[in-house]
Protein backbone atom coordinates (compact mmCIF):
# COMPACT_ATOMS: atom_id res chain seq x y z
CA UNK A 1 0.00 0.00 0.00
CA UNK A 2 1.08 3.27 -1.05
CA UNK A 3 1.99 5.92 1.74
CA UNK A 4 -0.91 8.46 0.74
CA UNK A 5 -3.21 5.25 0.45
CA UNK A 6 -2.15 4.54 3.52
CA UNK A 7 -2.80 7.65 5.17
CA UNK A 8 -6.17 7.87 3.42
CA UNK A 9 -7.60 4.93 4.14
CA UNK A 10 -6.60 5.90 7.80
CA UNK A 11 -8.33 9.09 7.45
CA UNK A 12 -11.43 7.22 6.45
CA UNK A 13 -11.42 4.51 9.21
CA UNK A 14 -11.31 7.70 11.89
CA UNK A 15 -13.66 9.21 10.10
CA UNK A 16 -15.91 6.06 10.07
CA UNK A 17 -15.63 5.47 13.64
CA UNK A 18 -15.72 9.40 14.77
CA UNK A 19 -18.92 8.91 13.02
CA UNK A 20 -19.95 6.05 14.80
CA UNK A 21 -19.23 6.77 18.43
CA UNK A 22 -20.32 10.43 17.80
CA UNK A 23 -24.20 9.11 16.79
CA UNK A 24 -25.77 8.49 20.34
CA UNK A 25 -24.60 12.76 21.09
CA UNK A 26 -26.28 13.66 17.79
CA UNK A 27 -29.40 11.58 18.61
CA UNK A 28 -29.25 12.42 22.27
CA UNK A 29 -32.61 12.97 23.90
CA UNK A 30 -32.95 17.22 23.83
CA UNK A 31 -35.68 17.77 26.08
CA UNK A 32 -37.67 20.95 25.91
CA UNK A 33 -39.41 21.55 29.13
CA UNK A 34 -38.99 20.27 32.93
CA UNK A 35 -41.66 17.31 32.57
CA UNK A 36 -40.38 14.09 30.67
CA UNK A 37 -42.78 12.21 28.76
CA UNK A 38 -42.98 9.71 26.76
CA UNK A 39 -45.33 7.78 24.19
CA UNK A 40 -46.02 4.34 23.80
CA UNK A 41 -47.69 2.69 20.75
CA UNK A 42 -48.60 -0.17 23.18
CA UNK A 43 -51.72 -1.04 25.28
CA UNK A 44 -51.73 0.24 29.17
CA UNK A 45 -51.46 -3.09 30.53
CA UNK A 46 -48.62 -3.70 28.45
CA UNK A 47 -46.87 -0.12 28.82
CA UNK A 48 -46.99 -0.29 32.47
CA UNK A 49 -45.90 -3.77 32.26
CA UNK A 50 -42.52 -2.62 30.62
CA UNK A 51 -42.42 0.42 32.70
CA UNK A 52 -42.21 -2.39 36.11
CA UNK A 53 -39.58 -4.23 34.31
CA UNK A 54 -37.43 -1.30 33.55
CA UNK A 55 -37.50 0.53 36.77
CA UNK A 56 -36.42 -2.90 38.35
CA UNK A 57 -34.02 -3.64 35.98
CA UNK A 58 -32.87 0.12 37.00
CA UNK A 59 -32.51 -0.93 40.45
CA UNK A 60 -35.51 1.04 41.85
CA UNK A 61 -37.92 0.33 43.80
CA UNK A 62 -41.52 0.23 42.95
CA UNK A 63 -42.94 1.77 46.36
CA UNK A 64 -46.63 1.86 45.62
CA UNK A 65 -49.28 2.23 41.88
CA UNK A 66 -51.80 4.48 42.96
CA UNK A 67 -54.50 3.59 40.88
CA UNK A 68 -56.32 7.31 40.09
CA UNK A 69 -58.45 6.00 37.67
CA UNK A 70 -60.03 3.73 40.47
CA UNK A 71 -61.02 6.08 42.80
CA UNK A 72 -62.62 8.42 40.03
CA UNK A 73 -64.76 6.08 38.67
CA UNK A 74 -65.42 4.89 42.32
CA UNK A 75 -66.99 8.67 42.94
CA UNK A 76 -69.22 7.93 39.29
CA UNK A 77 -66.36 10.44 37.03
CA UNK A 78 -66.27 8.45 33.81
CA UNK A 79 -61.84 7.84 33.13
CA UNK A 80 -59.86 6.52 31.15
CA UNK A 81 -57.08 4.21 32.85
CA UNK A 82 -54.70 6.29 34.89
CA UNK A 83 -51.99 5.16 37.58
CA UNK A 84 -49.18 6.82 39.49
CA UNK A 85 -45.67 4.94 39.98
CA UNK A 86 -43.38 6.10 42.71
CA UNK A 87 -40.15 4.98 42.67
CA UNK A 88 -36.99 5.65 44.69
CA UNK A 89 -33.93 3.81 45.63
CA UNK A 90 -33.98 3.43 49.59
CA UNK A 91 -30.68 4.39 50.60
CA UNK A 92 -30.89 7.48 48.20
CA UNK A 93 -34.23 8.77 49.82
CA UNK A 94 -33.45 8.50 52.74
CA UNK A 95 -30.09 10.33 52.75
CA UNK A 96 -31.67 13.14 50.99
CA UNK A 97 -34.72 13.78 53.26
CA UNK A 98 -32.49 13.63 55.96
CA UNK A 99 -30.15 16.31 54.71
CA UNK A 100 -32.93 18.22 52.90
CA UNK A 101 -36.03 18.02 54.62
CA UNK A 102 -38.10 20.43 52.06
CA UNK A 103 -37.35 17.28 49.78
CA UNK A 104 -39.65 15.37 52.11
CA UNK A 105 -42.54 16.73 50.28
CA UNK A 106 -41.37 15.63 46.64
CA UNK A 107 -39.98 11.39 47.28
CA UNK A 108 -40.54 9.14 46.69
CA UNK A 109 -40.88 10.52 42.84
CA UNK A 110 -43.82 9.45 40.31
CA UNK A 111 -44.38 8.70 37.21
CA UNK A 112 -47.64 8.98 35.97
CA UNK A 113 -48.83 6.66 33.09
CA UNK A 114 -52.14 6.91 31.64
CA UNK A 115 -54.29 5.43 28.25
CA UNK A 116 -55.02 7.67 25.80
CA UNK A 117 -57.37 5.33 23.01
CA UNK A 118 -55.08 2.36 22.05
CA UNK A 119 -51.58 4.40 23.11
CA UNK A 120 -50.32 4.97 26.82
CA UNK A 121 -48.35 8.60 27.80
CA UNK A 122 -46.31 8.48 30.43
CA UNK A 123 -45.43 11.65 32.28
CA UNK A 124 -42.13 12.23 34.86
CA UNK A 125 -41.20 15.93 36.28
CA UNK A 126 -37.51 15.86 35.54
CA UNK A 127 -35.53 15.09 38.38
CA UNK A 128 -33.27 17.59 37.54
CA UNK A 129 -36.25 20.58 38.92
CA UNK A 130 -34.98 19.31 42.81
CA UNK A 131 -31.03 20.17 42.04
CA UNK A 132 -31.57 23.52 43.43
CA UNK A 133 -33.12 22.47 46.73
CA UNK A 134 -29.30 20.80 47.25
CA UNK A 135 -25.90 21.23 47.73
CA UNK A 136 -23.97 21.34 44.44
CA UNK A 137 -22.25 17.91 45.58
CA UNK A 138 -25.46 16.14 45.42
CA UNK A 139 -26.64 17.25 42.43
CA UNK A 140 -24.84 14.49 40.74
CA UNK A 141 -28.18 11.90 42.12
CA UNK A 142 -30.68 13.72 40.25
CA UNK A 143 -28.71 13.92 36.86
CA UNK A 144 -28.45 9.78 37.28
CA UNK A 145 -31.83 9.86 37.99
CA UNK A 146 -32.34 11.92 34.64
CA UNK A 147 -30.05 9.73 32.98
CA UNK A 148 -32.49 6.82 34.15
CA UNK A 149 -35.58 8.61 33.61
CA UNK A 150 -33.91 8.62 29.86
CA UNK A 151 -33.01 5.40 30.10
CA UNK A 152 -36.41 3.64 31.01
CA UNK A 153 -38.30 5.99 28.53
CA UNK A 154 -35.99 4.32 25.85
CA UNK A 155 -37.13 0.93 26.82
CA UNK A 156 -40.72 1.63 26.41
CA UNK A 157 -39.85 3.17 22.72
CA UNK A 158 -37.98 0.47 22.64
CA UNK A 159 -40.71 -2.37 22.94
CA UNK A 160 -42.52 -0.50 20.42
CA UNK A 161 -40.38 -2.07 17.58
CA UNK B 1 -12.60 -11.03 -7.07
CA UNK B 2 -10.53 -8.10 -8.26
CA UNK B 3 -12.21 -4.20 -8.64
CA UNK B 4 -11.36 -1.97 -10.95
CA UNK B 5 -8.95 0.50 -9.20
CA UNK B 6 -11.19 3.60 -9.59
CA UNK B 7 -14.03 1.69 -7.79
CA UNK B 8 -11.11 0.47 -4.91
CA UNK B 9 -9.97 3.74 -4.39
CA UNK B 10 -12.43 6.66 -5.22
CA UNK B 11 -15.85 5.32 -5.44
CA UNK B 12 -15.88 2.64 -2.53
CA UNK B 13 -14.38 5.46 -0.22
CA UNK B 14 -17.08 7.99 -1.19
CA UNK B 15 -19.81 5.53 -0.59
CA UNK B 16 -18.87 4.71 2.60
CA UNK B 17 -18.26 8.66 3.20
CA UNK B 18 -21.64 9.51 2.04
CA UNK B 19 -23.50 6.27 4.34
CA UNK B 20 -21.60 7.11 7.09
CA UNK B 21 -22.69 11.29 6.83
CA UNK B 22 -26.66 9.87 6.02
CA UNK B 23 -25.81 7.49 9.67
CA UNK B 24 -25.27 10.46 12.00
CA UNK B 25 -27.23 13.07 10.06
CA UNK B 26 -30.76 13.31 12.32
CA UNK B 27 -33.20 11.09 11.95
CA UNK B 28 -36.37 12.68 12.05
CA UNK B 29 -38.61 9.87 12.46
CA UNK B 30 -37.02 9.41 15.81
CA UNK B 31 -36.67 12.24 16.84
CA UNK B 32 -40.27 13.16 16.21
CA UNK B 33 -40.76 10.13 18.73
CA UNK B 34 -38.35 11.26 21.31
CA UNK B 35 -39.84 14.58 21.03
CA UNK B 36 -43.04 15.07 19.52
CA UNK B 37 -45.17 12.28 19.63
CA UNK B 38 -45.82 12.13 23.14
CA UNK B 39 -48.32 14.50 22.92
CA UNK B 40 -49.28 14.77 19.52
CA UNK B 41 -49.26 10.63 18.96
CA UNK B 42 -47.33 8.43 17.27
CA UNK B 43 -48.52 9.64 13.71
CA UNK B 44 -49.57 13.10 14.60
CA UNK B 45 -53.13 12.26 15.21
CA UNK B 46 -53.51 14.43 18.09
CA UNK B 47 -53.17 13.65 21.92
CA UNK B 48 -52.66 15.80 24.53
CA UNK B 49 -51.40 18.24 21.54
CA UNK B 50 -53.36 18.99 19.21
CA UNK B 51 -53.74 16.77 15.04
CA UNK B 52 -51.32 17.91 13.28
CA UNK B 53 -51.27 15.01 10.62
CA UNK B 54 -54.27 16.71 9.31
CA UNK B 55 -53.95 16.99 5.62
CA UNK B 56 -55.52 20.08 6.15
CA UNK B 57 -53.49 21.29 7.97
CA UNK B 58 -49.83 19.90 7.48
CA UNK B 59 -50.08 20.64 3.35
CA UNK B 60 -51.17 24.18 3.98
CA UNK B 61 -48.30 25.97 6.53
CA UNK B 62 -45.26 26.62 5.27
CA UNK B 63 -41.61 25.41 6.54
CA UNK B 64 -40.69 28.32 8.58
CA UNK B 65 -44.16 28.13 10.09
CA UNK B 66 -43.48 24.71 11.46
CA UNK B 67 -40.10 26.19 12.32
CA UNK B 68 -41.31 28.86 14.31
CA UNK B 69 -43.58 26.78 16.14
CA UNK B 70 -41.29 24.11 16.85
CA UNK B 71 -38.43 27.35 18.26
CA UNK B 72 -41.15 29.58 19.78
CA UNK B 73 -43.95 26.79 21.21
CA UNK B 74 -46.88 28.07 22.22
CA UNK B 75 -46.29 29.82 25.97
CA UNK B 76 -49.20 28.94 28.26
CA UNK B 77 -50.77 26.49 25.68
CA UNK B 78 -48.63 23.39 26.51
CA UNK B 79 -46.57 23.27 23.58
CA UNK B 80 -42.72 23.64 24.53
CA UNK B 81 -40.21 25.79 23.23
CA UNK B 82 -37.76 23.70 21.66
CA UNK B 83 -34.57 25.63 21.75
CA UNK B 84 -32.02 23.36 22.09
CA UNK B 85 -32.94 21.54 18.92
CA UNK B 86 -30.49 22.30 16.02
CA UNK B 87 -31.32 23.48 13.16
CA UNK B 88 -30.71 20.16 11.33
CA UNK B 89 -32.83 18.73 14.01
CA UNK B 90 -35.76 20.95 13.22
CA UNK B 91 -35.78 20.53 9.61
CA UNK B 92 -35.43 16.85 10.10
CA UNK B 93 -38.37 16.62 12.31
CA UNK B 94 -40.22 18.52 9.33
CA UNK B 95 -39.54 16.14 6.45
CA UNK B 96 -40.74 13.23 8.68
CA UNK B 97 -43.97 15.41 9.12
CA UNK B 98 -44.00 15.91 5.21
CA UNK B 99 -44.20 12.36 4.85
CA UNK B 100 -47.32 11.94 6.17
CA UNK B 101 -49.07 12.97 3.13
CA UNK B 102 -45.99 13.25 0.66
CA UNK B 103 -47.34 16.80 -0.22
CA UNK B 104 -44.43 19.57 -0.95
CA UNK B 105 -44.85 22.12 1.29
CA UNK B 106 -46.16 25.94 0.51
CA UNK B 107 -44.20 28.59 -0.16
CA UNK B 108 -43.82 30.95 2.76
CA UNK B 109 -45.51 34.25 1.46
CA UNK B 110 -45.16 37.23 4.40
CA UNK B 111 -47.12 39.78 2.16
CA UNK B 112 -48.57 41.67 4.94
CA UNK B 113 -52.30 41.17 4.25
CA UNK B 114 -54.35 44.98 4.35
CA UNK B 115 -57.72 45.10 6.22
CA UNK B 116 -59.99 46.89 8.11
CA UNK B 117 -59.36 46.05 12.06
CA UNK B 118 -62.42 47.72 13.64
CA UNK B 119 -64.48 45.75 11.12
CA UNK B 120 -62.64 42.43 11.75
CA UNK B 121 -62.96 42.74 15.35
CA UNK B 122 -67.16 42.78 15.00
CA UNK B 123 -67.21 40.34 12.37
CA UNK B 124 -64.37 37.68 14.95
CA UNK B 125 -67.48 38.36 18.23
CA UNK B 126 -70.06 36.92 15.59
CA UNK B 127 -68.09 34.24 13.96
CA UNK B 128 -64.81 33.32 15.59
CA UNK B 129 -65.14 34.21 19.40
CA UNK B 130 -67.92 31.01 19.95
CA UNK B 131 -64.44 28.41 19.65
CA UNK B 132 -61.40 30.94 19.77
CA UNK B 133 -62.51 33.15 22.80
CA UNK B 134 -63.76 36.60 23.35
CA UNK B 135 -60.20 37.39 23.12
CA UNK B 136 -58.50 34.63 20.56
CA UNK B 137 -57.90 32.80 23.96
CA UNK B 138 -58.67 29.92 22.22
CA UNK B 139 -60.27 26.75 23.53
CA UNK B 140 -60.22 25.13 27.13
CA UNK B 141 -58.75 21.94 27.80
CA UNK B 142 -55.69 20.17 25.60
CA UNK B 143 -56.38 17.97 22.51
CA UNK B 144 -57.40 14.63 22.31
CA UNK B 145 -57.43 13.30 25.74
CA UNK B 146 -58.91 10.96 27.89
CA UNK B 147 -60.29 13.64 30.42
CA UNK B 148 -62.46 14.87 27.87
CA UNK B 149 -65.34 14.21 25.62
CA UNK B 150 -63.63 13.07 22.56
CA UNK B 151 -66.40 14.93 20.17
CA UNK B 152 -64.06 17.34 19.19
CA UNK B 153 -60.78 16.57 16.98
CA UNK B 154 -58.98 19.81 17.87
CA UNK B 155 -59.50 22.30 20.23
CA UNK B 156 -59.96 25.66 19.13
CA UNK B 157 -55.92 27.28 18.48
CA UNK B 158 -54.99 30.76 21.01
CA UNK B 159 -54.90 33.05 18.10
CA UNK B 160 -53.62 35.77 20.48
CA UNK B 161 -50.48 33.04 21.52
CA UNK B 162 -47.14 35.34 21.06
CA UNK B 163 -46.23 32.13 19.63
CA UNK B 164 -48.69 31.79 17.05
CA UNK B 165 -48.11 35.15 16.25
CA UNK B 166 -44.85 34.80 15.59
CA UNK B 167 -45.05 31.75 13.65
CA UNK B 168 -48.50 32.36 11.51
CA UNK B 169 -48.53 34.89 8.20
CA UNK B 170 -51.26 36.77 7.33
CA UNK B 171 -51.32 35.12 4.40
CA UNK B 172 -51.67 31.62 5.99
CA UNK B 173 -53.88 33.12 8.52
CA UNK B 174 -55.70 34.32 5.28
CA UNK B 175 -56.07 31.46 4.03
CA UNK B 176 -56.97 29.25 6.99
CA UNK B 177 -60.02 31.54 7.30
CA UNK B 178 -60.97 31.33 3.56
CA UNK B 179 -60.58 27.36 2.94
CA UNK B 180 -60.92 26.25 6.55
CA UNK B 181 -59.53 22.98 8.03
CA UNK B 182 -61.24 19.83 6.64
CA UNK B 183 -61.75 17.11 9.38
CA UNK B 184 -62.07 19.84 12.37
CA UNK B 185 -64.62 22.34 13.30
CA UNK B 186 -63.11 25.11 11.62
CA UNK B 187 -65.36 25.85 8.13
CA UNK B 188 -64.43 27.51 5.37
CA UNK B 189 -65.77 31.88 6.26
CA UNK B 190 -66.12 31.94 2.28
CA UNK B 191 -68.30 29.13 1.79
CA UNK B 192 -70.18 30.83 5.34
CA UNK B 193 -70.60 33.92 3.67
CA UNK B 194 -68.24 36.05 4.31
CA UNK B 195 -66.22 38.15 1.37
CA UNK B 196 -62.38 38.05 0.49
CA UNK B 197 -62.64 41.82 2.33
CA UNK B 198 -64.06 40.66 5.12
CA UNK B 199 -62.11 37.50 5.60
CA UNK B 200 -58.96 40.55 4.88
CA UNK B 201 -60.70 42.46 7.76
CA UNK B 202 -60.47 39.45 10.39
CA UNK B 203 -57.10 39.07 9.52
CA UNK B 204 -55.97 42.62 10.41
CA UNK B 205 -57.93 42.13 13.51
CA UNK B 206 -56.27 38.93 14.48
CA UNK B 207 -53.07 40.69 13.02
CA UNK B 208 -53.60 43.13 16.07
CA UNK B 209 -53.63 40.97 19.06
CA UNK B 210 -50.51 41.22 21.05
CA UNK B 211 -48.73 39.06 23.52
CA UNK B 212 -50.29 41.96 25.60
CA UNK B 213 -53.46 40.28 25.27
CA UNK B 214 -52.01 37.52 26.83
CA UNK B 215 -51.35 39.92 30.03
CA UNK B 216 -53.89 38.54 32.57
CA UNK B 217 -52.44 35.05 32.02
CA UNK B 218 -49.09 35.72 32.23
CA UNK B 219 -48.96 37.88 35.20
CA UNK B 220 -50.98 35.46 36.83
CA UNK B 221 -48.53 32.41 36.27
CA UNK B 222 -45.86 34.73 36.77
CA UNK B 223 -46.75 35.46 40.23
CA UNK B 224 -47.06 34.19 43.30
CA UNK B 225 -45.67 32.19 46.15
CA UNK B 226 -42.84 30.32 44.34
CA UNK B 227 -41.18 28.94 46.68
CA UNK B 228 -40.74 24.91 46.14
CA UNK B 229 -42.36 23.80 48.94
CA UNK B 230 -45.02 25.08 51.91
CA UNK B 231 -44.14 24.13 55.27
CA UNK B 232 -45.34 24.90 58.80
CA UNK B 233 -44.15 23.69 62.08
CA UNK B 234 -46.48 21.91 64.28
CA UNK B 235 -46.65 22.77 68.25
CA UNK B 236 -47.79 19.15 68.89
CA UNK B 237 -46.56 15.92 68.75
CA UNK B 238 -46.42 13.44 65.65
CA UNK B 239 -49.24 11.75 66.42
CA UNK B 240 -51.55 14.52 67.53
CA UNK B 241 -50.54 16.39 64.30
CA UNK B 242 -51.76 13.61 61.97
CA UNK B 243 -54.70 13.85 64.04
CA UNK B 244 -55.24 17.39 63.41
CA UNK B 245 -54.12 17.15 59.72
CA UNK B 246 -57.05 14.24 59.26
CA UNK B 247 -59.24 16.31 60.43
CA UNK B 248 -58.41 19.26 58.49
CA UNK B 249 -58.64 17.24 55.31
CA UNK B 250 -62.49 16.38 55.87
CA UNK B 251 -62.83 20.31 56.84
CA UNK B 252 -61.67 21.16 53.60
CA UNK B 253 -64.06 18.53 51.78
CA UNK B 254 -61.51 16.30 50.94
CA UNK B 255 -60.93 12.29 51.41
CA UNK B 256 -58.38 10.90 53.41
CA UNK B 257 -56.58 8.30 51.49
CA UNK B 258 -54.28 6.40 53.49
CA UNK B 259 -51.55 7.43 56.09
CA UNK B 260 -47.47 5.65 55.10
CA UNK B 261 -44.28 5.99 56.54
CA UNK B 262 -42.43 7.88 53.71
CA UNK B 263 -39.83 4.94 52.88
CA UNK B 264 -42.97 2.75 52.57
CA UNK B 265 -42.40 -0.24 49.98
CA UNK B 266 -38.55 1.06 49.91
CA UNK B 267 -37.51 -0.87 53.20
CA UNK B 268 -39.26 -4.01 54.25
CA UNK B 269 -42.42 -3.65 56.63
CA UNK B 270 -42.04 -2.78 60.06
CA UNK B 271 -38.23 -1.01 59.22
CA UNK B 272 -39.38 1.85 58.12
CA UNK B 273 -38.17 5.26 59.21
CA UNK B 274 -40.90 6.65 61.93
CA UNK B 275 -40.24 9.90 61.85
CA UNK B 276 -41.30 11.28 58.34
CA UNK B 277 -45.18 10.18 57.82
CA UNK B 278 -47.04 11.17 54.59
CA UNK B 279 -50.76 11.70 54.87
CA UNK B 280 -52.33 11.46 51.38
CA UNK B 281 -55.95 12.81 50.51
CA UNK B 282 -57.96 13.37 47.47
CA UNK B 283 -60.87 15.43 46.35
CA UNK B 284 -62.30 13.76 43.21
CA UNK B 285 -64.62 16.79 41.87
CA UNK B 286 -61.13 18.99 42.08
CA UNK B 287 -58.46 16.08 40.69
CA UNK B 288 -61.28 15.02 37.98
CA UNK B 289 -60.99 18.91 36.94
CA UNK B 290 -57.97 19.55 36.88
CA UNK B 291 -56.88 16.29 34.80
CA UNK B 292 -59.71 17.44 32.43
CA UNK B 293 -57.40 20.60 32.05
CA UNK B 294 -54.14 19.28 31.82
CA UNK B 295 -54.05 14.66 32.08
CA UNK B 296 -50.20 15.20 32.32
CA UNK B 297 -51.18 16.77 36.61
CA UNK B 298 -51.78 13.09 37.64
CA UNK B 299 -47.90 12.74 38.44
CA UNK B 300 -48.27 15.13 41.52
CA UNK B 301 -51.32 13.95 43.05
CA UNK B 302 -52.59 11.98 45.48
CA UNK B 303 -52.34 15.83 47.53
CA UNK B 304 -50.00 14.63 50.60
CA UNK B 305 -48.76 16.06 53.57
CA UNK B 306 -45.53 14.94 54.56
CA UNK B 307 -45.11 15.46 58.37
CA UNK B 308 -41.63 14.83 60.00
CA UNK B 309 -40.06 14.99 63.42
CA UNK B 310 -36.54 15.55 64.06
CA UNK B 311 -35.14 16.19 67.91
CA UNK B 312 -38.87 16.48 69.00
CA UNK B 313 -39.84 19.23 66.38
CA UNK B 314 -42.38 18.36 64.17
CA UNK B 315 -42.46 19.98 60.74
CA UNK B 316 -45.34 19.94 58.01
CA UNK B 317 -44.06 19.87 54.01
CA UNK B 318 -45.72 20.07 51.35
CA UNK B 319 -45.40 20.53 47.67
CA UNK B 320 -46.32 24.08 46.04
CA UNK B 321 -48.57 23.71 43.80
CA UNK B 322 -48.04 27.21 42.45
CA UNK B 323 -44.18 26.14 41.79
CA UNK B 324 -45.74 22.90 39.85
CA UNK B 325 -47.80 24.96 37.64
CA UNK B 326 -44.61 26.53 36.03
CA UNK B 327 -43.36 22.82 34.81
CA UNK B 328 -46.47 22.64 32.69
CA UNK B 329 -46.64 25.65 30.15
CA UNK B 330 -50.40 25.35 30.36
CA UNK B 331 -51.82 28.98 31.85
CA UNK B 332 -54.96 27.16 32.36
CA UNK B 333 -53.85 25.21 35.21
CA UNK B 334 -52.58 28.43 37.36
CA UNK B 335 -56.08 28.85 38.75
CA UNK B 336 -56.51 25.52 40.08
CA UNK B 337 -52.79 25.35 41.29
CA UNK B 338 -53.70 29.07 43.74
CA UNK B 339 -56.76 27.10 44.68
CA UNK B 340 -54.82 24.46 45.42
CA UNK B 341 -52.22 26.37 47.38
CA UNK B 342 -55.09 27.75 49.27
CA UNK B 343 -56.09 24.52 50.37
CA UNK B 344 -52.67 23.03 51.27
CA UNK B 345 -52.25 26.44 53.43
CA UNK B 346 -55.68 26.00 55.23
CA UNK B 347 -55.02 22.50 55.95
CA UNK B 348 -51.23 23.64 57.02
CA UNK B 349 -53.09 26.38 59.20
CA UNK B 350 -55.80 24.39 60.53
CA UNK B 351 -54.04 21.20 61.88
CA UNK B 352 -51.03 23.64 63.28
CA UNK B 353 -53.56 26.08 65.52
Amino acid sequence: MKPVQKKLTTWFFSCLLCAVFMRPVFIQPVYASDLLMVRSQQAFPEAMLTLQTSIKEHGYTITRVQRVDVGLTGMGYHTDKYRVVFVGKAKEIHYLVNKYPALAAYMPPQISIFAEQGETVLVTANPEIYAPMVDDKDKVIFRRWESDVYSVFDDIRAADE
Amino acid sequence: MKFPVIIKRILLPVLLLLSAGAYCAPHGKTLFARHCSACHGSHGMGGVGVPIALPAFINSVSNTYLTKTIRHGRPGRIMPAFEKLSDAQVVAIIKFMRKWTWKPAPNEDDTPVVGNKKHGRLLFARHCARCHGKDGQGGKGTGVTFSRKRDLPIIAPALNNAGFLAAASDVMIRDTITFGRKGTPMVSMLKAGLSREDINDLVAYIRSFTPAANKRAQAIHASGDLSPIITMASPYGMKETIENIKQAIINQNFTLIRVDYLDHGLVTKGHEDKSKVVIHFCNFKFLFNALAIDPRVGMFLPCRITVTEKNGKVRLTTVNPQRLSKLFNNHELDESCRAMHKVYQSILEDATL
